[in-house]
């Protein structure tokens, strides 16, 4: 048996030298964490702080950052917010005393280590943190990004991912409502794998985490603990990829957990009869770091003082040391601080779910976390020192060197098309492109139906669901980015990611409430990626301020990088919004009542910077961004909002990467209908077709509600133009002086793509 | 009138089936699988997921649990039971029906909005339907391809015992498009596709599920009168 490393044995010798490096930490933090114990920290110790002060739990190189959220966030913006930036996950009063709770996170390398566990331990890991609110988890969506749909590494990653999610997700009973899928060669050895999750609960529900009460116990509940993911944190998500992928990949594989949705479903099931039955101070879910995170985190907001007994923490491997249980990133284990009175409660709970759980330990008020493994100390450090008080870096900022050469790199010259032949075939070939696509074939995957509240689900603007069956009470959510705007200009293009998923949300009907983040960047330590971290950050906190809406908290994923190539700047952005009732919700597919006018919201102009057709066409990406107007993005929402709430409009559908071309295709093969567009004969037809102007919604009016709805645009200033009607007669898509596309040759187009590709 | 719904671990719609019998104004009972007492129902759904995880065979643990015991039991004294989609394969598991699911030829989980022909309309979950009639209802699974010998399939068309079959697409290769089937005494029924999430267009493609519910009320009833 190995020796047992001790506080004891770290007093009596000093000097022994330990593996730091290899473990993540730098000399300095290595010399910070000597200073903090007055002594060598014990292997249990070193094992902790290491992966605590890691990019991925400790922040240590945006926190310096996060000020903006906070300069930028009104009385009138917190008002609303129940938990904010800290906890878990942020959480919003949505009214009639229902509490929502949302949030994303990333799981981005080890989904390219091993796609399909990587991207299930990622829907498992959120899906906890929302529990750990004290919500039922409601929800799931996925923001992917991939590197070209063709490159034959895609064909293993893609699959993996989405069968990870889908294995995952569906056998957990958690509706998969929306999310992403993006191709760009930047992403080619490092997809970004983002998961959201969204819970609701009464608002007097709401659990913190936090270990409170001197003599309440501690209660690990969930899986047992194993050998799978040691490390993960520190290894895999705080540190580039070697260009040698066969060397990286083979030493990283065992650092990728394996995940049980089978356990996590019965975890659920359990935790709501412990909440319903108020069997729980605080709670905290164990994922990256592990126990490690979950006993200093909780100590560290509550008392400040805990005792833990490792020896009784139920393994399923033999011979695992106090750090390696301590590091484990088992899956499918929750922790709890339970009055002692309630402890038999508590297990009868866990008995009746055949959940395994363990009384590991005690609040005290000794202010310091003590572990100790069969009555020897392993660990005893103050717990502020490994949660909340790790290494805060200043990293140096410096606008990249070429950033004027890509700006000044204007799509303008490139050329474009012009006869009808080729605006046709023009529309074509974007409908078929990647991005543009159909994505049924991933998200048929999903299961989008179960426990019955999912009224809008993918190809929609956002996912809805409804929360109150007897109101109709229900939330809508969105996540976007388009990461060649945030390459372009990053504090645009992060504003333009706000502006869609705000938009997208509006466009459904439901008014915008608040927002989370996925702030996936290459290298810190790239002066120009911390350059374009920091515009972002920037944009986004002061574009929330533009609309009143609050960051309700986010995450950050560095590293995202191969060699020296950083994937594009990708800051996912997601927009939660209410709505009274989900009846009153907005439709994308246009025919739904017989005779409508077809309406374009907004203004387009000629932006093509970062566009797909930029893209696709000539493998472009240079210029500017579209611009982005946040005043005119929230007198849109307004008028969606009320367009909605008094039936005035039957569908509706945001335009984004595509433009018009692309949102008429969608809205007409949705709905199954045909219409008849003429455009501006003052604008160039291709500019109206494909320009990526933002602010723009495209609307469907029935005849008898087109008076009010115009009038009500015209007195609000809100630009608004009649650009068609729906022809359900037609089965086709005529554009006129264009050319008519039959809905079967749009379909053939449109859906074909991913299959051909991935089947 | 009470129906019942079975809770297994790992067991999903159970939310949505018990919404569902509420829909047709009937009651909804709450069934555990540790328990052996059918608290009185008049008919029982096994509902959809993955009970126990599915991990050794789909339906091939959960038939053990002690409320199945009491359901073949009920079932073989002419109780109706619905086995939709994991249930459906539970109730193969259980003897109820005959034939199994095997993983769909496509490999990959599908969820989709699916047409199928009500083929048999003298079931207890089925009066309710013209016969022919088609309707619209979510398929969602991953083991959904049912098949069974040769003898048995020649066996379930003769006697008429192929209730739901799939039309317009087979989604996941099932032996003559079956998608549901039932007893010799057409009161247990399973089907993979799943009434249960059609019973309203605001949250489903349809509410053609609403059928199923209301024809076991009737067939209910007429037990109590007979």
């Amino acid at each position: 048996m190995t020796e047992i490393d001790t506080v004891d044995k770290a007093a009596t010798d000093p000097d022994r030298p330990q593996p730091y490096a290899e473990l993540g930490l730098k000399d300095d933090e290595y010399a910070r964490i000597r200073e903090i114990l007055g002594r060598r920290p014990t292997e249990a110790e070193l094992a902790m702080y290491s992966v605590m002060w890691s990019e991925h739990c400790s922040y240590k190189s945006s926190k310096v950052h996060w000020r903006h959220w906070k300069e930028n966030t009104t009385p009138e913006m917190q008002a609303k917010l129940l938990a904010g930036i800290g906890e878990n996950a942020g959480v919003v009063d949505i009214g009639d005393g229902w509490a929502v709770t949302f949030k994303v996170e990333s799981h981005n390398h080890p989904s390219y280590v091993e796609p399909y566990q990587g991207a299930a331990t990622g829907v498992g890991g959120i899906v906890r943190d929302i529990l750990a609110m004290g919500a039922r988890p409601l929800a799931v969506m996925d923001p992917l990004r991939f590197g070209a749909a063709d490159h034959p590494d895609t064909k293993r990653v893609l699959p993996g991912v989405v069968a990870g999610i889908g294995g995952y997700g569906n056998c957990l009973g958690l509706p998969n409502i929306g999310g992403e899928v993006v191709f760009d060669p930047s992403y080619q050895g490092n997809p970004l794998v983002n998961a959201m999750c969204i819970g609701a609960m009464r608002v007097e529900d709401l659990q913190l985490a936090k270990a409170s009460g001197v003599g309440n116990k501690v209660i690990l509940f969930g899986a047992r603990t194993g050998l799978d993911g040691i490390g993960g944190v520190s290894v895999l998500a705080s540190e580039s990829f070697s260009d040698d992928e066969d060397v990286a990949s083979r030493k990283k594989l065992p650092s990728v957990q394996v995940g049980d949705p089978f356990t996590e479903k019965v975890l659920i099931e359990c935790c709501m009869e412990l909440f319903a039955q108020r069997l729980v101070v605080g709670i905290q879910d164990l994922g990256g770091a592990g126990l490690s995170c979950a006993t200093s985190e909780l100590a560290s907001a509550g008392e400040g003082g805990m005792h833990i007994e490792l020896d009784k923490v139920p393994l399923r491997a033999k011979g695992m040391t106090p750090a390696e249980v301590l590091s484990s990133e088992s899956q499918e284990r929750m922790c709890a601080i339970v009055r002692p009175e309630d402890v038999d409660a508590f297990m009868r709970v866990c008995q009746k779910w055949d959940v395994l759980a363990t009384v590991i330990g005690e609040v005290t008020d000794t202010g310091r976390l003590v572990i100790t493994w069969h009555g020897e100390t392993v660990v005893d450090v103050p717990p502020r020192t490994v949660a909340h008080e790790g290494p805060e870096y200043h990293r140096p900022i410096a606008r990249p060197a070429d950033q004027d050469e890509l700006q000044a790199d204007d799509p303008a010259k490139l050329p474009r098309p012009s006869t009808p032949e080729e605006l046709r075939e023009t529309l074509l070939r974007l409908i078929s492109s990647p991005n543009l696509a159909s994505k049924e074939w991933v998200t048929s995957q999903y299961d989008r139906y179960v426990r019955g509240n999912t009224v809008l689900a993918q190809p929609s603007d956002s996912g809805m669901i409804r929360i109150d069956e007897e109101t109709g009470r229900g939330v809508a959510a969105s996540t976007d980015c388009n990461g060649r705007y945030v390459k372009l200009d990053p504090y645009v293009g992060t504003q333009l990611a706000l502006a869609e998923a705000y938009r997208n949300v509006a466009t459904t009907g439901a008014t915008p409430l608040a927002v989370t983040n996925c702030l996936n960047f290459g290298s810190p330590e790239d002066p120009g990626v911390m350059w374009q971290f920091e515009q972002a950050v920037k944009g986004l906190a002061e574009g929330c301020r533009e609309l009143g809406i609050p960051v309700t908290g986010g995450n950050v994923s560095f590293y995202n990088q191969t060699g020296s190539t950083a994937i594009l700047p990708t800051p996912v952005v997601g927009v939660l919004g209410v709505i009274d009732d989900v009846r009153r919700r907005i439709p994308t597919g246009i025919g739904a009542e017989p005779g409508e006018t077809l309406i374009l919201l907004g203004e387009t102009s000629d932006e093509f910077g970062g566009s797909e057709w930029a893209h696709v066409v000539h493998g472009h990406l240079g210029g500017r961004p579209p611009q982005v107007d946040l005043a005119r993005e929230k007198l849109l929402a307004e008028i969606l909002v009320a367009g909605s709430r008094d039936g005035m409009l039957s569908a509706a559908h945001d335009l984004s990467e595509g433009g018009l071309a692309q949102a008429l295709v969608e809205a007409a093969l949705i709905g199954q209908t045909g219409a008849r567009i003429i455009l501006d004969e003052d604008q160039d037809p291709f500019v109206q077709l494909f320009s990526e102007s933002a602010g723009r919604v495209l609307v469907a009016v029935p005849r008898t509600e087109e008076l009010r709805f115009t009038e009500m645009c015209t007195a609000r200033g809100l630009p608004w133009r009649r650009i068609g009607v729906v022809d359900p007669e037609s089965n086709a898509l005529e554009i006129q002086d264009v050319a008519t596309f039959p809905l079967d040759e749009l379909r053939q187009a449109w859906e074909g793509t991913l299959p051909a590709l991935f089947d | 009138m009470k129906i019942g719904v079975i809770t297994f671990p790992g067991t999903l719609d159970d939310v949505d089936a018990a919404r569902a019998a509420r829909a047709v104004e009937a009651e909804a009972v709450p069934l555990w699988h540790a328990d052996d007492d059918l608290r009185g129902v008049d008919a029982v759904v096994v509902p959809g997921g993955f009970s126990y995880g599915d991990y050794l065979r789909a339906g091939a643990i959960a038939r053990f649990a002690p409320i199945m015991q009491s359901v073949v039991d009920a079932a073989r004294r002419g109780m109706p039971v619905l086995g939709i989609c994991n249930g459906f394969q539970i109730l193969c598991e259980a003897g109820l029906l005959p034939g199994v699911m095997l993983r769909n030829v496509g490999l990959h989980f599908v969820c989709k909005d699916q047409w199928l022909r009500v083929e048999n309309t003298e079931t207890a979950w089925t009066t309710r339907f013209e016969p022919g009639a088609e309707i619209l209802i979510p398929i969602k699974n991953i083991d959904g391809r049912y098949t069974a010998s040769a003898e048995t399939v020649r066996e379930l068309e003769a006697e008429g015992r192929v209730v739901f079959r799939y039309v317009e697409g087979n989604p996941n290769g099932s032996i003559n498009d079956i998608a549901g089937i039932c007893s010799p005494d057409g009161r247990v029924v399973g089907l993979m596709p799943h009434p249960e999430h059609a019973i309203d267009a605001l949250t489903g493609p349809s509410d053609d599920g609403l059928g199923v519910f209301y024809s076991v009320l009737d067939a209910t009833r007429s037990l109590v009168t007979a």
